[in-house]
């Protein structure tokens, strides 16, 4: 496969079985991203949080993805190798629901940004400061990705419409149309 | 604006149930770091020696170190200081775990308790805000149990919580405090915390924490764990597994006992089982821990892995467990492992001291066997010794029958036992249990450790110069060939001359002036550590640990922003270890008290032990009674202990004056 015009996908593999719970990850990346650098450090400023339950031993790392506006309705509540998770347990959001990934003060969404930095750091700080290995940075090349082919949006439009018909879901299009923008 | 501390303390009077939030005097901090410094500052100020352990006017102190908090690793210690129930001296118990760390994102440094709440209640710090809240829902129960109960009462699993037990409650001289993986064990302060009528302390902040010098104090952290990486690939050769790396001792991960199990005494202290560790049992004991250890954990913001998530039950982390004490209710009850790992669970949820309770349980089957005690003292106990644990334990807590009166402690409950029952309580050191260890030829520098260690417990004093002369030239040579942490060349050189027989071995070798620089130097770094924060297991514990007298000005500088050289680092040490003596003095402790216990060596030398002791009570600046003399307390800026000692009649005015 030809790669020659793919982009690099950054990933964080979490070894949940690794994690001793110490926060370091939460420490660094508070600290990295104070302003100035490195002059403060607070865990509830970090882009990583450990969900933690120490007598269900669960020490769930999870790091801050997309703002989200509104609370899930519906919710899954995982039970893996015997530990119960909480319903939000795995997910990345910044989410009304709850308190993390929000800056302290403001509320503000609060985002992991790879530390992204000039210079460049060679790797993310959360991982260096894991002597556990319980977060392993990884780089890939990948393909990118095709536009969805035509009739897949077809099925998606059709299906819409059928839930809500074809004035409603057209209206929307219209609206959402004009405010699409990358990321 | 004040960097590492938030130069704020909490003030709680239980009695009158009300909080202060009290900005600290920021010359508190240059004179006594924190921590331990500051809390013995507090002591001295605040309780005075006629005050009793049970009394309202007794504080109890949760202290978090200059550095705790901050990014530099293992900082996350939480001093608890109170007078304890047991030795009445002040005690000061070091806490691991992430309190500290979320007491001061909650904006305190400390809290003090005083007073006594009308019922149970715990207190509830929310960020700066505070609450005391009923607690008589949770009366009785476990501290885990507890913890978690209030996280759900709160509805946040974020909250740190501290709690006690049934023990605590019950004011047993040994209950602890807990916190999740991590205790406040010793000397009883679960006790003064039940007296209190407090359950618990509920933390959770969300508040920055400044460093004064931020990309040189981050260039300190990131040494400190390439370091740690570093040492843990290279272990120490040529000593035992379990001090050969850093962090508290590896009982966790670690599972030849050999070592522990035929050097360390069994039952109350007595007996030594040479040959106890076969293969059998050897794998018998890695089945028990590999099958109930579900994952290994550590304390906040540090790499090592002390503790460990224990399964006894059909939990899957049935309680949390560090250190020595997977082998203390095994080796006091003679018994194994998994009756070991499973009493524990049990001790755990109510709150006692791992060293202190099997010691005293042990003790209490002795005096049985001696009939000093007989059956009518134990209605209806089990025949078998891990019944009788259990039941001694339950009677304990609950200071039922005999248990009232064993929950004073071994020295505390031969006093009311009478009938020759002291000779009994023969491993304790200013009344306070140890670790069961005897052994043969008398060593100078353990001597002096255990003598005068006010911790009044050997792993908070000994530490950074190995614990025996290694066996080769070749060997000590390759060990001082990397070792900086050392305060000068001198110390090199007792190593490198110390032998294991002949002239230059224990006990007349190291020399009485070596020994004295050898407990002074590690004395220092603990002292350095309690009042920092950091964990012993990372700097005054362990052989070649990241922190040490060299780096520590600059790091604690960079991030506090206390302007701090090594002989200022040293000086204010003196100066926190000489208040903490002052302390202690205050209260009656002399020269009598400092002597370890009477069988701890087969061979002793009455000659030589005074010997040391007159010259290391010189080598601290005290006097022949071990009283810090007028002229110290001058040169340490602490004139008003000196003002209050002539007061009082500790030192004599002309001796004052002199
Ligand atoms: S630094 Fe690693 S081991 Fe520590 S809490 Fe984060 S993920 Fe877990
Ligand atoms: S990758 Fe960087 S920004 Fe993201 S969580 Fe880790 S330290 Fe924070
Ligand atoms: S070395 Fe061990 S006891 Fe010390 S802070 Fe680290 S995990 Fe905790």
């Amino acid at each position: 496969m030809n790669l020659s015009n793919g982009r690099t996908i950054k990933t964080i593999r979490i070894d949940v079985a690794k994690c001793n719970g110490c926060r370091a990850c939460e420490v660094i990346c508070a600290s990295f991203h104070a302003k100035p650098r490195y002059s403060s450090t607070n865990p509830a400023r970090s882009r990583i949080r450990v969900i933690r339950d120490q007598v269900a031993d669960i020490y769930l790392p999870v790091y801050a993805g997309k703002y989200t506006a509104a609370e899930c309705a519906g919710r899954d509540k995982y039970v893996i190798d015997g530990r119960e998770y909480d319903e939000c347990a795995f997910c990345r959001a910044s989410c009304p629901s709850r308190d993390i990934f929000k800056e302290p003060d403001s509320d503000l969404p609060l985002k992991c940004d790879m530390c992204e930095s000039d210079p460049t750091v060679k790797e993310p700080w959360c991982v260096q400061w894991c002597l556990a290995e319980a977060l392993v940075f990884e780089e890939r090349q990948v393909a990118e990705d095709k536009a969805p082919a035509l009739d897949d949006v077809d099925i998606g439009l059709t299906a819409l419409a059928n839930t809500h018909g074809w004035p409603k879901v057209l209206d929307a299009v219209g609206r959402m149309g004009g405010t699409e923008k990358k990321g | 604006m004040r960097y590492a501390e938030t130069g704020f303390n909490l003030e709680v009077d239980l009695t009158r149930g009300s909080f202060e939030r009290v900005t600290t005097d920021a010359r508190h901090t240059e004179q006594f770091l924190g921590g331990l410094g500051t809390n013995a500052r507090l002591m001295w100020d605040r309780v005075g020696p006629e005050v009793e352990p049970f009394s309202p006017d007794n504080l109890l102190v949760f202290g978090t170190g200059l550095l705790t908090g901050s990014p530099a690793p293992a900082t996350n210690r939480t001093i608890v200081s109170a007078i304890s129930p047991q030795t009445k001296l002040f005690a000061f118990s070091m806490m691991g775990g992430f309190f500290g760390a979320e007491l001061k994102h909650a904006g305190f440094d400390k809290v003090v308790v005083r007073g006594k709440a009308p019922e149970l209640v715990y207190l509830w710090i929310d960020d700066g805000k505070v609450e005391i809240r009923d607690a008589k829902h949770f009366r009785g129960l476990g501290t885990l149990e507890t913890a978690e109960l209030i996280r759900r009462e709160l509805g946040d699993s974020m909250v740190q919580v501290a709690s006690i037990g049934l023990a605590g409650e019950n004011r047993v001289f040994f209950a602890s405090i807990e916190q999740g993986r991590s205790s406040a064990s010793r000397q009883g302060l679960g006790a003064i915390m039940g007296d209190k009528n407090l359950k618990a302390i509920a933390v959770r902040g969300r508040q920055d924490l400044n460093v004064a010098r931020p990309a040189e104090f981050m260039g300190y952290c990131n040494d400190a764990l390439k370091y740690i990486e570093l040492r843990e690939k290279n272990p120490i050769p040529g000593v035992m597994p379990i001090v050969a790396g850093l962090g508290s001792p590896q009982e966790m991960r670690v599972h030849d006992e050999q070592w522990h199990t035929e050097n360390f005494v069994w039952g109350n202290a007595r007996h030594r089982r040479k040959g106890f560790w076969t293969k059998e049992i050897h794998e018998k004991w890695t089945g028990t821990m590999e099958h109930m250890r579900t994952r290994l954990l550590s304390c906040h913001n540090c790499p090592l892995k002390c503790g460990a998530a224990i399964s006894v039950d059909t939990r899957i982390c049935s309680y949390m467990m560090k250190c020595f004490s997977k082998l203390t209710y095994t080796m006091g009850a003679m018994s194994d492992l998994d009756f070991g790992l499973k009493i524990a669970q049990k001790a755990t949820e109510h709150g006692v001291d791992a060293f202190s309770a099997p010691q005293t349980m042990a003790f209490a089957i002795e005096l049985y066997e001696a009939g000093i005690l007989t059956d009518a003292d134990f209605p209806g106990w089990p025949k078998e010794p891990e019944g009788r644990f259990y039941w001694l334990l339950d009677h304990i807590v609950r200071r039922e029958g005999i248990g009232d009166v064993l929950a004073d402690g071994t020295y505390g409950a031969a006093e009311r036992i009478g009938k020759g029952a002291m000779a009994f309580a023969h491993n304790n050191i200013k009344r306070h249990e140890q670790l069961p260890l005897k052994l043969g030829m008398l060593n100078p520098i353990y001597f002096l450790m255990y003598s005068t260690g006010e911790k009044i417990n050997i792993t908070q004093i000994e530490g950074n110069f190995p614990q025996t002369p290694f066996a080769t030239r070749a060997e000590r040579e390759a060990f001082v060939k990397e070792w900086e942490h050392v305060p000068d060349e001198r110390f090199k050189q007792w190593f490198l001359d110390w032998e294991l027989r002949g002239e230059k071995s224990i006990p007349n070798y190291p020399t009485v002036e070596a020994t004295c620089e050898i407990v002074h130097w590690q004395e220092m770094m603990h002292y350095i550590d309690d009042s920092v924060g950091v964990c012993a297991g990372l700097s005054s514990f362990p052989l070649k640990p990241p922190y040490h007298i060299h780096n520590w000005p600059r790091i604690i500088s960079a991030g506090s922003g206390l302007t701090l050289d090594e002989e200022s680092l040293k000086h204010t040490t003196r100066r926190i270890r000489t208040l903490v003596r002052a302390l202690n003095i205050r209260r009656g402790m002399r020269r009598k008290d400092d002597k370890p216990p009477d069988d701890h060596w087969k061979n002793r030398f009455p000659e030589l032990e005074k010997k040391l002791l007159d010259a290391y009570y010189e080598f601290k600046g005290w006097n022949s009674d071990g009283v810090p003399t007028r002229e110290t307390l001058h040169e340490l800026d602490l004139d008003f202990v000196a003002d209050e000692f002539v007061q009082k009649g500790i030192l004599k005015a002309e001796e004052a004056a002199a």
